[in-house]
């Protein structure tokens, strides 16, 4: 296939398309809350009514507003619907020739809409992610196209570097830099692999990515393989993610059949294939060691570092290994070129970031916004605030990263001044809570998580996190002294500097995070607190 | 053979390029606890026992797996290391039930020669006192899980050295435990050669032999690698 070949099928699935697309959002949450039936009968309402020929129901990926769905869109017409039950599907297709719909409408220019920018979730919510035409249609695997014939592996990676694009799995690792690394590797054997293991409690914006958009993560993927010299890949998913796991299969066989994936694409002499691992989903795993070690077939156990991946990975070969958004930033970037992309956000953290919104927050869902936004922007913003109430704290970064207090919500998001303030970026966990939260309880409930998700292979992770999480619970019973605040913060220390990988190195910010913060907190919670008093909101008011 | 210039507890040595600075240490006479290292066996950096800090890394580095590289400044004890060792080793008592004066190993442990070294007397962290089984379906020897302290050592010997893979760990967290066959009673596993080398390997009284009574422990480490050597360099004499 050549460039005028791939853009005759995107011609011709466009001049297929309907004028009115009614699109109905197919992604796990809203399908948890039925978008399927409601889907049904959208369609089956249009072919009673005989708009077959103008309007067409496409069933897309997320919009991002998921805490209304299920969400149906009339782009057309910028008419959004939220919480549509089956029952509203006939008033919605009868709204578009002019009727009312009793469905609830959602407002398209709500901050929470308007303040976003989307590059990797650019096509997400508009077109259908099982068909590989409706990506080509908006012109994916140009950029492939474009990398594969008008730039050298080199150049390649050049662009990617000169974007400024981080690692969106956690560290903020620069990504070009990991691609030139790799690239200069010696050795014929070389492997990608996407990092979709995604097992931090709360966030789903890769699950998200990959259902909506899955041909975008792929693209992304043989980029990076031609400019490291790859010819295999892997996608590591984790059984949780079924659906997921289905559109890509789906993707991978429609993009083998067109050529676009296997030997020779697009009639040149770059070949790559792609198989997804299905991870039994230990959080563990998605460290890059222990990954590499599970898709070999062993236990996912981390190993120390050096040799990294990128020496020697899988199967001993130098492999790079990025996080699917890190891989779906990809094609706008070649397309773009990196210059464009080094345009947005701040200084040292370019582009944009996905960010899963969740906990006491009007508006729940997943949004894409420029970097060096601040926490406040999104939280009150487009996040709508706190339903009954004020922001406390919000989260970020998950099991790895910290509380930030409503006091720094002026707070710009960047890699640099989220980890300044003793929190990180992540993943893109952002949960937000309220007043009568409590901080001690939070940090405990992290610590039950890395309890419960250590491998148990080093020592100070393995029985740290047991010992902390026990401290935790004497400070909430209120059986603790100051002297096992100060035992905690010894071993946060001890757990933090020695652990062997980034589970048990990040495993107690949580907790020094709030006893940065919030240690008043924990003070009123010692059995010889000197006011005695269980504070408002604390531990017993949320237990009881 | 290159060699490379280092810098030990402000000590100047000359060592042989891929050495790591466990081994360059011991070359100088220096002491770094280890747990599970053991000659003989690939190192899996788990314990975190031997971290030592090198000048300009901010990250503590396993030296056992940790190599030496031209201009290293590296300190094996400094008063952070020693806390954070001692610990390690606190934990390690408290984690698992430790009655050393009931032990097969007592006086022959590792974990009571490091808990000795690390200058500990007490832990300060409680004790959790864990439900942990002993199988002792196995003919001639017997594992007790409430002594063990997840160094996988049995694990490799046992795979590395009599090639049987008969030990593994399973489970994860505070529950992973080290299992025979597919966590079958290891009197059942047809895979064990009934060696004896994960008796050998073992630093504390996990992995006995049957019939030894309190403190009647002894093994031979030296004999690991005393095979890997034969069998490597056809050395077969001691
Ligand atoms: C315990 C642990 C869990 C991790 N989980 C994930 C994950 O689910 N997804 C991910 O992309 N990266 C995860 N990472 C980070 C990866 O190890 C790795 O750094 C990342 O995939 C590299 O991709 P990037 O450079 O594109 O960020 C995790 C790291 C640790 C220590
Ligand atoms: S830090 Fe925790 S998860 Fe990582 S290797 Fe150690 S025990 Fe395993
Ligand atoms: S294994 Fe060692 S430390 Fe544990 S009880 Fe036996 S002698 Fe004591
Ligand atoms: S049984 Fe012995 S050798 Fe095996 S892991 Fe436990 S302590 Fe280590
Ligand atoms: S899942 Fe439907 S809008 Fe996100
Ligand atoms: S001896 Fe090096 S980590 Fe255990």
């Amino acid at each position: 296939m050549d460039l005028a070949e791939l853009r005759e099928i995107g011609e011709k699935e466009r001049t297929a398309q309907k004028p009115i697309r009614v699109h109905c959002c197919t992604s796990t949450g809203c399908q948890a809350a039925n978008s399927l039936g409601v889907k049904k009968n959208l369609e089956n309402t249009c072919k009673e009514k005989k708009m077959g020929d103008r309007v067409q129901v496409v069933g897309v990926g997320c919009m991002g507003f998921c805490g209304r769905g299920p969400l149906v869109q009339i782009e057309a017409q910028n008419k959004l619907y939220e919480e549509v039950t089956p029952d509203d599907a006939a008033s919605i297709i009868e709204a578009i020739a002019g009727g009312t719909a009793s469905a609830a409408e959602g407002d398209p220019e709500h901050p929470f809409f308007a303040r976003q920018m989307r590059i990797v979730r650019e096509t997400s919510g508009k077109i259908d992610p099982e068909r590989i035409e409706e990506y080509i249609a908006v012109g994916g695997y140009e950029p492939l196209y474009k990398a594969i014939h008008d730039l050298t592996p080199s150049e390649t990676i050049d662009e990617v570097s000169k974007s400024g694009l981080r690692g969106r799995g956690g560290g903020g690792y620069p990504t070009g830099l990991k691609w030139a690394t790799v690239a200069k590797m010696p050795g014929q054997q070389k492997y990608v692999i996407c990092n979709a293991d995604e097992g931090d409690p709360g966030a789903f914006m890769d699950r998200s990515v990959l259902e909506s958009d899955p041909h975008r993560v792929l693209e992304g993927m043989a980029i990076a393989a031609y400019a490291i010299g790859a010819s295999e890949g892997y996608i590591y998913v984790r059984a949780e993610y079924p659906l997921a796991i289905e559109r890509l299969q789906k993707a991978i066989k429609q993009a083998k059949k067109y050529g676009i994936l296997g030997s020779q694409i697009f009639d040149s002499p770059f070949d790559f294939k792609i198989e997804i691992r299905i991870g039994a989903g230990a959080f563990v795993c998605g460290e890059e060691t222990a990954l590499i070690q599970s898709i070999e077939g062993g236990r996912g156990n981390p190993r120390p570092r050096p040799p990294y991946p990128a020496q020697e990975g899988l199967w001993k070969s130098p492999t790079l290994i990025n996080n699917v958004e890190t891989f779906a930033n990809i094609p706008a970037i070649i397309r773009e070129g990196g210059a464009w992309y080094a345009g947005i956000g701040t200084e040292k953290s370019k582009g944009t970031k996905v960010f899963a919104l969740t906990g006491q927050i009007r508006n729940n869902g997943l949004i894409e916004v420029p970097m060096g936004i601040t926490l406040r922007e999104i939280v009150e913003e487009m996040g709508g605030g706190v339903p009954n109430g004020k922001v406390k704290a919000v989260q970020t970064g998950g099991p790895s990263g910290g509380c930030i207090p409503a006091s720094l919500l002026d707070t710009p998001v960047d890699y640099d001044s989220l980890v300044k303030i003793g929190s990180m970026m992540g993943s893109g966990g952002m949960v937000v809570m309220d007043e009568k939260t409590s901080m001690v309880e939070v940090a405990r409930f992290y610590m039950e998580f890395c309890r419960g998700e250590t491998c148990g292979k080093c020592i100070p992770c393995r029985a740290g996190t047991v010992q902390m999480y026990q401290m935790l619970t004497k400070i909430l019973n209120r059986e603790a002294t100051l002297q096992d605040i100060v035992k905690l913060e010894q071993l946060c220390d001890m757990v933090k500097n020695t652990s062997l990988c980034g589970l048990g190195m990040t495993a107690p910010n949580p907790v020094m995070s709030t006893l940065r913060y919030f240690r008043e907190e924990y003070l009123t919670l010692l059995k010889d607190s000197p006011n005695g008093k269980v504070p408002a909101g604390t531990a017993a008011s949320i237990t009881s | 053979m290159s060699v490379v210039t280092l810098k030990i507890n402000g000590v100047d040595l000359a060592i042989e390029e891929g050495t790591t600075i466990l081994d360059a240490s011991k070359e100088a006479g220096i002491r770094i606890p280890t747990l599970c290292h053991l000659n003989g066996i690939t190192d899996v950096g788990a314990c975190r026992l031997c971290l030592v800090e090198i000048a300009g890394v901010n990250k503590m580095l396993p030296s056992c797996v940790t190599q030496v590289a031209e201009g290293m400044d590296i300190t094996t004890d400094s008063d952070r290391l020693q806390e954070y060792r001692r610990m390690i080793v606190e934990m390690l008592f408290s984690e698992g039930n430790h009655v050393c004066a009931v032990c097969v190993a007592n006086e022959n442990c590792e974990l009571q020669d490091l808990a000795i070294e690390v200058g500990m007397d007490h832990s300060r962290f409680p004790y959790r006192f864990p439900e942990r089984e002993i199988d002792i379906s196995h003919p001639q020897f017997g594992i007790d899980h409430n002594r063990c302290v997840l160094c996988t050592r049995c694990v490799r010997v046992c795979d590395e050295i009599e090639g049987a893979h008969v030990w593994d760990v399973a489970f994860r967290g505070a529950a992973a435990k080290v299992v025979t066959g597919l966590n079958q009673p290891w009197g059942t596993v047809d895979a064990c050669t009934s060696c004896g080398k994960c008796v050998e390997a073992c630093p504390t009284g996990s992995i006995f032999r049957k019939g030894s009574t309190v403190a009647e422990m002894t093994r031979d480490r030296n004999k690991l690698e005393f095979i890997v050597n034969a069998r490597e360099n056809k050395q077969w004499t001691r």
